[in-house]
């Protein structure tokens, strides 16, 4: 029913746009791991792979990225386990103030993500709030270390970032789940706890391996909490990268790093697609 | 190549508005018109009917612009239609749940194409009072379409189609929302609106009582093809088909054996003026009746299966000899039953064409 | 026999739910809330109990000069993405809607990339391209960033509500005469206004606050994030409280702005579609 030059034109500008600065980024990218730095700190455009090998063959790269993964695993972990029962709660046995509730999870995202990190920074420190109340309540007498500069206070940080971020999707496929199929359930003699895992569980799949997704993609790839709360035993991957881009010079090594970071969130991202359409039953 | 179109307007005495000519439509492999010819007289009453899959409303979109014909040309009034976009045509569509923009008031809706015509400011209140007036929703102008009924939505969708003036009036499946007692009554109406408006009319619809009550002409669309074009009480009295004779109203087809002016099936005979061979004929089940020996008619004797009450006649199923099985309608109840003697006229028999399957 | 939950069991298991819930309000709010606390306490950041109520932070934020300029670039960066954004996401979520062509999955999948992509990837990508084409960074280059970042923003917002808008209504407006121009801001624009100024909103907030983008393509001017982080390597500062403080504030601002137009526009969008991937 649209002519050909409506399509054309409603279709041409954001294509070419998307080709200039994501396609053609993306593919210098790509261009630039193969490159290399010479001692004088040049760039050499001759072709090799000697970055991919420092890559795989570098104990310090293998076990950043081992740490980064982990540390996202567990956000996603924490992210989904916290937010589902209250999406759950949301969804299925809230009426009054259900609006209200919805806005509390979502108002925090709202919030500038610098400034929550920082804010975990003055609560987590050796003279931050935490510390200060544990020994005010005579909790402790010496300050916990443990708190700040620790993969622990990065997988806090991020947690608490990305728990709203996997509620999102989880509350809105338990939303799109017919509330029929609740009265069906209950008709056919299933108790509450049983449709809530033959029915509800499976039905919301597909949001939660949206949110999943979302949370361990964005927080594999973080580097602004770790540089600010993890220390030398919270290094993720992204900061060796900002490292090979900044002080170290060397943005051959740091693309065949960032490239393989890419590549690997396009594949979680086509995994997670398969997965919920394949828990979309329809 | 030589138009039609504009043949027949030189031409002059038969004034056709529309003509389609060997109109194609095909989505990928599927092919949903097949050679659709048909020319409509100015101000006439055309229904195009169909079952859901029929094509019908396909037919429908290429002549208000929203489809392109794979093949063939649309012309209207001397005028080649198919290449131009919807809004260069003098054509208005009633929409099927009518479209109205939910974020205008009736008024602004009925003044939508006029505004977006450029008429001066003026003459758009006349004209949507005009046709507000005509439709008799005035009262309502300035509601949204949300706070009006369903009969009222209707009304205004007529009146913001007939306020450009078309030349041509598609509806399609007007009344389809509308519940039993409120469509008959949009009906009459429509005819009426039609009758004075003096618009040609193109409805679409599945409902043949629709079809029938409204319409100068019916055409019946069946599969993408046209089955028949013929006006109401000849589509029904000598359907072409075994297919018309079937969607419109009750039919008993009768698989006959034709040999020298006789038709036969078990022992039921009756002059047929066709050629020798098989053959398949049409008898409503209004033209069979308990036998009163009328000169000339065909007499038989069967068994009352079952019957069914269809408030002023009754349909009766009846077994003959041969258990060829027959639908009769009764318009006494109780009349029929057990063995029975019936009869009917040879030519209220009718021909009909095989209909592919 | 599965397990059957008594109407007691079933009290208990919803009361557990409440209690969770209020726990998790409290972890999602507790940094929220020291930041406000903190922002007036004589003491500086950190120590319990908070004490010596004070406005001092306050004071010396509206002195600081290099914060407001930063804030200024903020702002100009933050209205430059939305038209970007708007200017390409709007055409790309009609052409998603509507046009057919080669590599429109693929195209889909691009737009919406960099909104699930660490911000690094982003970053790194665009610094190398303005770097092979000689470009200067500058405000111009984290514009641009943020711009190509966001667009998806628009594109899900405004592809959601199309979705929405059932096509016989724009047939409805050809029928009736309207040209393609005069049935988009007529039909299509007015059904859109909503899902716009939602994106508009969302694109504003996210570029205000993005940082990861920014840190790669920042020249000289520094945009308010990366102005907090610099002051952050160099120490804490109640300061910063005060300037996340009134960040947190206009935030709520703008949410409540949303909520009002969104209550007048009864239920044509939903907010936050950005965060629920493409049908």
């Amino acid at each position: 029913m649209f002519s050909r030059a409506y399509k054309t034109w409603v279709t041409l500008p954001p294509l070419v746009w998307v080709a200039a600065f994501l396609v053609l980024p993306y593919a210098l990218m790509f261009a630039y791991s193969f490159w290399s730095v010479s001692a004088a700190g040049s760039l050499r455009h001759t072709w090799n792979f000697a970055n991919y090998g420092q890559l795989l063959g570098r104990e310090v790269y293998r076990q950043t990225l081992l740490r980064s993964a982990w540390i996202a695993a567990r956000v996603m972990l924490f992210a989904v386990l916290l937010s589902y029962p209250l999406a759950y709660l949301l969804s299925f046995h809230t009426r009054k103030g259900k609006d209200l509730l919805y806005q509390l999870v979502i108002i925090p995202l709202w919030v500038s993500y610098l400034v929550r990190a920082y804010a975990w920074k003055t609560i987590l420190g050796t003279d931050g709030v935490l510390n200060t109340s544990l020994q005010y309540l005579h909790i402790t007498t010496h300050p916990l270390h443990f708190l700040l500069y620790s993969p622990f206070a990065v997988v806090l940080t991020l947690t608490h970032i990305y728990t709203p971020f996997a509620f999102l999707p989880v509350y809105a496929a338990m939303e799109h789940i017919p509330r029929n199929l609740i009265e069906a359930s209950h008709d056919l003699g299933a108790s509450a706890l049983q449709t809530f895992w033959r029915v509800i569980v499976p039905l919301s799949m597909p949001g939660v391996v949206a949110g999943a997704t979302f949370a361990f993609v964005l927080s594999f790839g973080d580097f602004l909490a770790p540089l600010l709360l993890g220390g030398p035993s919270g290094v993720m991957i992204s900061n060796i990268v900002v490292s090979l881009f900044g002080a170290a010079y060397n943005w051959p090594l740091g693309a065949a790093i960032s490239f393989c970071m890419l590549a690997l969130v396009i594949a979680l991202l086509w995994l997670s697609e398969r997965l919920e359409k394949r828990w979309a039953w329809s | 190549m030589q138009s039609d179109g504009q043949a027949l307007l030189a031409d002059g005495s038969a004034d056709p508005l529309l003509c389609l000519r060997q109109i194609t439509k095909n989505f990928g492999r599927h092919t949903v018109l097949r050679n659709i010819s048909l020319s409509v007289a100015s101000g006439e009453f055309l229904t195009i009917l169909g079952e859901s899959g029929s094509g019908k409303t396909t037919l429908l979109r290429i002549l208000a612009g929203f489809e392109q014909p794979s093949s063939g040309e649309v012309w209207m009034a001397g005028e080649r239609l198919d290449p131009l976009p919807p809004y260069q045509r003098k054509v208005n569509t009633v929409f099927q749940n009518y479209a109205l923009f939910p974020h205008l008031t009736v008024e602004e809706n009925v003044a939508y194409g006029p505004r977006v015509a450029g008429v001066s400011f003026d003459e758009v209140r006349t004209r949507v009072a005009d046709a507000l007036t005509k439709v008799r929703m005035l009262s309502f102008k300035s509601y949204r379409p949300a706070n009006i009924s369903g009969g009222q939505q209707q009304r205004v969708a007529l009146a913001r189609a007939l306020v450009n003036q078309p030349r041509l009036l598609l509806l399609d499946e007007p009344l389809s929302a509308l519940d039993a007692n409120l469509r008959r009554q949009m009906q009459v109406e429509l005819k009426a609106l039609q009758r004075e408006v003096g618009i040609t009319f193109i409805l679409v619809t599945h409902d043949q009582e629709e079809a029938m009550t409204m319409s100068d002409r019916i055409a019946l669309l069946r599969s993408g093809e046209l089955e028949q074009v013929a006006a109401p009480d000849e589509i029904y009295c000598r359907p072409a088909t075994s297919y018309t004779a079937q969607f419109i109203g009750h039919s008993n087809l009768l698989p006959a054996t034709v040999r020298q002016g006789m038709a036969r099936t078990g022992s039921l005979a009756w002059p047929a003026n066709v050629p020798d061979g098989s053959a398949l004929f049409s008898l409503r089940p209004e033209c069979i009746r308990a036998a009163i020996a009328t000169p000339g008619a065909v007499r038989f004797r069967a068994l009352v299966l079952d019957y069914a009450f269809h408030g002023a006649s009754e349909l009766v199923r009846i077994e003959t000899a041969e258990s060829l099985t027959l639908t009769v309608r009764c318009p006494q109840r109780g009349l029929l039953r057990g063995h029975v003697e019936l009869e009917f006229s040879p030519e209220d028999v009718v021909l009909v064409r095989e209909s592919a399957a | 026999m599965g397990l059957v939950m008594t109407q007691n069991d079933w009290n208990r298991g919803r009361i557990a739910l409440a209690v969770y819930a209020a726990l998790l309000f409290a972890f999602l709010y507790l940094p929220v809330l020291v930041l406000v606390v903190y922002s007036c306490n004589g003491q500086g950041v950190g120590g319990f109990p908070p004490h010596n109520f004070t406005l001092r932070w306050y004071s010396l934020l509206f002195q600081d000069d290099a914060i407001w300029r930063s804030v200024g670039n903020s702002i100009v960066v933050a209205l430059a993405s939305v038209l970007i954004g708007l200017a390409l996401g709007i055409p790309a979520a009609l052409a998603l809607d509507r046009a057919s062509f080669p590599g429109k999955r693929a195209f889909r999948r691009l737009v919406l990339l960099p909104l699930v992509l660490p911000g690094i990837i982003t970053g790194l990508s665009l610094l190398m391209l303005f770097r092979e084409a000689d470009v200067k960074l500058s405000l111009a280059t984290v514009i641009l960033g943020h711009g190509t970042a966001l667009i998806s923003v628009a594109t899900t917002e405004v592809y959601a509500s199309l979705q929405r808008l059932e096509r016989v209504q724009e047939e409805a407006s050809l029928d009736l005469g309207a040209n393609y121009w005069q049935t988009f801001w007529r039909i299509t624009f007015p059904h859109m206004r909503l899902s716009i100024i939602a994106a508009a909103l969302l694109i504003f907030t996210l570029s205000i606050d993005e940082i990861a983008v920014s840190f790669f393509l920042i020249g000289r001017e520094n945009t308010l994030p990366l102005e907090i982080w610099g002051r952050l390597r160099r120490g804490i500062t109640p300061e910063i409280n005060a300037i996340s403080t009134i960040i947190f504030v206009f935030s709520l601002l703008t949410i409540l702005a949303w909520y009002r137009l969104r209550i007048r526009g009864k239920g044509e969008t939903e907010p936050f579609q950005a965060a629920e991937p493409l049908p």
